[in-house]
């Protein structure tokens, strides 16, 4: 399975489940970059099979409508969607 | 999955044809480029990853009878233009956001959980109007155009949908 990790500052456990063919989710992406935060992404649909499967259950888990993006903080906090203000607001401190 | 190189002749071809199929029919592409561009590329990645142009920015199945609705332009484009201004993707927007009066930003997914999905609420007429009808109705569900003929047309003549995407209505 293929997490892409980008460097930057520590907040944590971030993470990013996204689409590649998704507008929403680079922009996701892009934030989280700019913002400077370290964080892993991957991208659901170009899994295999076997990967997927597993994955899926983690995102229904965290969001059962299986929409993209997800940002989920320290296996806690889970923001769905490009909702800027309040990605800008969870890395603030 | 290997990814597929889409060359920028093959994304400004069909964002021509969108954008004139569009506009012949009262829809508006966003008038972003760069986005639209984008998404576009995203529809021919689809296409060629699954056979049909699902929303790029849906989780596709790979089953065109689970997907159905998510074809682009999918089921929900209509409404979510008339709530929102733009569809889920924000491929299509309404003339507000196309002449600039009106921002698009994301919007909530209207589409249910598959688990939640539940037949297309169907409309049951009284046999008596029924047996007065020399045709049945069919709906398109994507733009809601109706017909009565023995079949649905091929290609829907206002949103250029498949004959798959139509229901009986009548």
């Amino acid at each position: 399975m293929e997490w892409i990790h980008n460097e930057g500052k520590n907040k944590g456990k971030v993470i990013l489940y996204a689409l590649s063919t998704c507008v929403w989710c680079n922009k996701t992406k892009e934030l989280l970059k700019d913002l400077g935060i370290e964080f892993s992404y991957l991208y659901v649909d170009k899994l295999s099979k076997k990967d997927f499967e597993k994955v899926l259950e983690d995102v229904k888990h965290w969001n059962p409508a299986c929409s993209f993006p997800i940002i989920v903080i320290n296996d806690k906090k889970c923001i769905v969607g490009f909702k800027e203000n309040d990605i800008r607001e969870a890395f603030k401190k | 999955m290997n990814d597929i190189t889409v060359t920028q002749d093959d994304v400004n071809s069909l964002s021509f044809h969108l954008k004139k199929d569009a506009e012949s029919a009262g829809y508006y592409l966003n008038p972003d480029t760069g986005f639209t561009q984008d998404l576009v590329k995203g529809l021919i990645i689809n296409e060629h990853r699954y056979s049909y142009p699902s929303c790029p920015c849906r989780l596709a199945s790979g089953v065109k009878e689970k997907d159905i609705d998510i074809i682009c332009p999918c089921d929900y484009r209509d409404s979510d233009i008339n709530e929102y201004g733009s569809c889920y993707c924000a491929l299509y927007v309404s003339q507000a956001v196309s002449q600039g009066k009106k921002k698009v930003g994301p919007i909530p997914e209207r589409r249910l959980p598959a688990n939640q999905k539940t037949k297309v609420h169907k409309v049951i007429p009284k046999t008596e109007i029924l047996a007065t009808l020399s045709y049945p109705v069919w709906r398109c569900r994507v733009c809601g155009y109706l017909c009565a003929r023995q079949e649905p047309p091929d290609i829907c003549p206002i949103c250029k949908a498949t004959k798959e995407r139509f229901e009986r209505f009548i």
